[in-house]
């Protein structure tokens, strides 16, 4: 195994003893196999105990290790020490305020998880005895890439609407929003339309892309998002030209009979 | 939260992106490739045969469409662009963009109408 010194530069922010986070550099003897994540485990045990990060699966699934790394968020365990220079710059998440060290406030983004209602809303009961859902495969496929975000939070770090606006409900909570959308046993786009069709839904959305570039699981927000416009397009028309047709509450309306 | 009514322009916008990305590569073959490297003969693009063209009542309405969504399609781009550079001025840029967009579709229906 073949060792290679690198320098990692690493944005430190100790509420407690600085008003400014600032840069601090460590010299970290790699092994050329490791990730970015292994280098500041080794910091976190040789060197500086201090060092706050956030980590949990090393295998690219919790989603919790997301950091900028030489000017690009990824998770810190799927980037290859062996793809990248000898000097590396690792910052927490843009977009959002810093917590301590690489650590960033999650409030916002759960927040925002929660307001796009992700859960099934049917219209009807489970129809099969056994209490499941039918689907098929085809179903399974329309929605299954928007179902693999793990909530690393890499596509706000690069959004700039989010950055302008941190009302903006952002990437992953719409291609959530979407993901539900387009699943055959869900009913519940009207009722997700209040957030996700707002000024500060997709609206807010000028198709820049960068989110869809970042991701770490191919989830294509950017797609989701522009697919979410033109169903909430044909609802809006749909809406004005037979204003009849909805409740109160924004849901289409029951058909006739179904009451109780 | 209400619901945002920026469906009606981003609707003209979506529709003018679609059409221009289907049209403009064409137009640029047939005007800017087939008829400068001798593939269509000038003739084709006659005055007479593209008025005639131009000024069949489908022809106007093909036009009309073609023009005015292209025009919203800008109009809405350009807006997003300025908010994108950071310029919050919303209101004066919808105001320019969309007006522009406006008084060209009023242009348009004007000189395909008296044609
Ligand atoms: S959509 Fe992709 S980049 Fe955004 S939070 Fe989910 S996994 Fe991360
Ligand atoms: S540690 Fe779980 S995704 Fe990186």
């Amino acid at each position: 195994m073949s060792e290679r010194q690198i320098t990692l530069e690493v944005l430190r922010y100790r509420p407690e003893s600085e008003s400014e986070p600032v840069f601090q550099s460590y010299s970290v003897p790699c092994q050329e196999e490791w990730v970015v994540l292994d280098a500041l485990n080794y910091i976190k045990d040789n060197l500086d105990r201090t060092l706050s990060y956030r980590w949990s699966c090393h295998m690219a699934v919790c989603g919790s290790c997301g950091m900028v790394i030489n000017d690009n968020p990824m998770l810190s365990c799927k980037a290859f020490l062996r793809d990248l220079p000898d000097h590396i710059r690792v910052e927490p998440l843009h977009n959002f305020p810093i917590e301590r060290d690489l650590m960033v406030e999650l409030d916002d983004f759960m927040d925002k998880l929660k307001s796009v209602k992700p859960y099934l809303i049917p219209d009807q009961p489970v129809a099969e005895e056994d209490g499941t859902y039918r689907q098929s495969s085809a179903q399974l496929k329309k929605y299954k890439p928007f179902a693999m975000c793990i909530n690393c939070m890499a596509c706000y770090s690069v959004c700039p609407q989010y950055g302008l606006n941190e009302g903006f409900v952002g990437p992953a909570a719409l291609a959530l929003a979407h993901r539900y959308n387009v699943d055959s046993r869900d009913q519940g786009r009207r009722a997700r339309e209040d957030v996700v069709a707002s000024n500060t839904g997709i609206w807010e959305c000028t198709f820049v892309g960068a989110c869809s570039e970042v991701c770490p699981k191919n989830v294509d927000p950017a797609a989701a998002i522009q697919q979410t416009k033109i169903a909430s397009t044909v609802d809006y028309f749909k809406d004005l030209l037979m204003p009849g047709k909805r409740d109160k509450s924004g849901n289409a309306k029951q058909a006739a009979g179904d009451g109780a | 939260m209400a619901r945002s009514n920026k469906p009606i322009v981003w609707g003209l916008f979506a529709a003018g992106g679609t059409v221009t990305a289907f049209f403009v590569p064409a137009l640029m073959v047939v005007l800017g490739l087939a008829v400068p490297f001798g593939l269509l003969s000038p003739n084709d693009l006659s005055f007479d045969r593209v008025y005639g063209i131009v000024a069949h009542p489908l022809g106007r309405l093909i036009l009309f469409g073609f023009i005015t969504v292209s025009l919203w399609h800008a109009a809405h781009r350009t807006r997003t662009t300025v908010h994108d550079l950071g310029i919050s001025n919303d209101g004066i840029t919808m105001f320019i963009c969309y007006g522009v967009a406006g008084l060209g579709t009023v242009l348009a229906a004007v000189f395909l109408l008296l044609l």
